[in-house]
């Protein structure tokens, strides 16, 4: 099984040379932590900012550069600032290539939900659904169950949507699994992860074909 | 060259009013209008609608305004880091209308550059779409969203001069630009107010046409929400 820090590392596999990425809050910032450091990649920030580098040192913090978590960070080379409108032109005009985002609820028909759970306190949407009604390729990192050991593959999601159809991959702490016309296809088990404990904690349709290789983080 | 300075916030100000919609630029609290908020919160207006991304924390930023419940209606993206304002939409009075961030941003630049309305698939087949027009383009569906109407915007930019010409810094400029001309009176508060010519035309952000009154701002605050550092070692 793999744990938060497993999930990124695996996601960030999923990282290609030459790709714009957006990466969400949570597990999603992790990923850039554990980039291939022999291809290039730049970081959005939708708040607007390309090419964000590592958090400052100590004494370095800038109120004015900050990411989408209101983190202070740093730019690396190469890096542009922009307003809100060019950063979400960015996202809906398909020029971010990945977008890598944390839900709560993923349907088999690739349906997401992560912004409300109702009866509690509202945060609002902030660019999530800008963000996965626009990528073409969108990874979603999350636990495989809720805390409540609740299946969070779905034949349908309980929570408001985010969106519809957009998800294209989950990675969770049990496996990757692709989605498909027919549901969630298993691609790869966590190490130590049987077809059976994946098959136990999907309650939407999985599919399973042939042997399911143990993945290499 | 047509002078937009005024000489403090007062003036910078003058014509708000209860019940009034103002845009007000920033990101969590990065790029607010510091100057321009504490001069709402002393002039005491009520039931503004505020078109903001996010809504500041509880003793900053747009916080300021709600301790005082001077806001009836707050349009926002995300509003999560502030207990006040829980508070008050708990209890119901305060509206919260939330708003996809990219629509947010956009519907501001619809109103500056003179569209009415827009397509957007953000928020397609959610609840955010629920009474609105959807349309097929190509195979995908999209939301029309219309452009935001307000009587006031209020921005803050690291760099302006006498012409309204306005430059930002780092992520500090977010919702600012889009906000410029949006509204009918658009008020930007900057940082270092220099005389027309200092700046480079070509290092513009914003032009003055979509400024009508500049000042320079006192006291900047600028206050972090998360700081995140690393070690040197």
């Amino acid at each position: 099984m793999l744990d938060k820090i497993g999930i990124a590392k695996r996601i960030a596999r999923e990282v290609k040379d030459g790709y714009y990425v957006n990466l969400g809050i949570g597990i999603p910032t992790l990923v850039a932590n554990y980039v291939r450091d022999d291809i290039s990649v730049e970081f959005q920030s939708e708040n607007g900012v390309l090419g964000m580098g590592p958090f400052p040192y100590e004494g370095e913090e800038d109120a004015d550069i900050i990411n989408a978590g209101k983190q202070t960070i740093t730019t690396l080379p190469g890096a542009s600032f922009f307003d809100s409108a060019t950063s979400f032109g960015m996202i809906r005009g398909k020029h971010v290539d990945l977008t890598i985002l944390g839900a709560m609820e993923v349907a088999e028909n690739g349906d997401i939900a992560n912004w409300k759970i109702p009866g509690k306190m509202v945060k609002g949407m902030g660019g999530a659904m800008d963000l996965v009604a626009s990528a073409e390729n969108i990874i979603v990192a999350m636990m495989h169950t809720n805390k409540k050991g609740e299946s969070k593959l779905l034949k349908k999601c309980s929570l408001p949507l985010t969106g519809v159809g957009c998800v294209k991959k989950v990675v969770t702490n049990l496996g990757v699994l692709e989605v498909t016309s027919k549901g969630f296809r298993l691609l790869e088990r966590a190490p130590g992860v049987s077809v059976d404990t994946i098959k136990e904690a999907t309650e939407g349709t999985l599919l399973i074909e042939g042997d399911v290789p143990e993945m290499t983080v | 060259m047509i002078r937009k300075t005024v000489t403090n916030v007062q003036e910078a100000l003058r014509g708000v009013e209860d019940g009034m919609t103002f845009m007000l630029g920033g990101f969590g609290l990065c790029g607010i209008p510091e100057n321009a908020i504490s001069e709402l919160v002393r002039l005491g207006i009520k039931d503004i609608t505020c078109i903001s991304n996010n809504a500041g924390v509880d003793d900053f930023g747009l916080g300021l305004l709600l301790q005082k419940r001077q806001i009836k209606k707050m349009i926002s993206s995300y509003v999560g880091e502030n207990d006040e304002f829980e508070r008050q939409m708990l209890s119901g009075e305060l509206d919260v209308e939330l708003t996809p961030q990219g629509t947010l941003a956009e519907k501001c630049r619809a109103a500056q550059a003179g569209f009415p309305a827009f397509y957007t698939p953000a928020g397609y087949g959610t609840e955010v779409a629920e009474g609105k027009e959807a349309r097929d383009f190509k195979g995908k569906m999209y939301v029309l969203e219309h452009a935001y109407e307000a009587n006031f915007s209020f921005v803050k930019a690291w760099k302006g001069d006498d012409a309204g010409n306005l430059i930002f810094k780092g992520t500090a400029r977010n919702f600012n630009p889009c906000m410029c001309g949006a509204a009918k009176i658009t008020v930007a508060e900057v940082e270092e107010l220099v005389p027309a010519g200092d700046l480079d035309p070509n290092e513009i952000h914003i032009p003055g046409i979509f400024v009508q009154r500049i000042f320079q701002g006192e006291h900047y605050e600028k206050r972090i929400e998360q700081r995140t550092v690393r070690s040197r070692n």
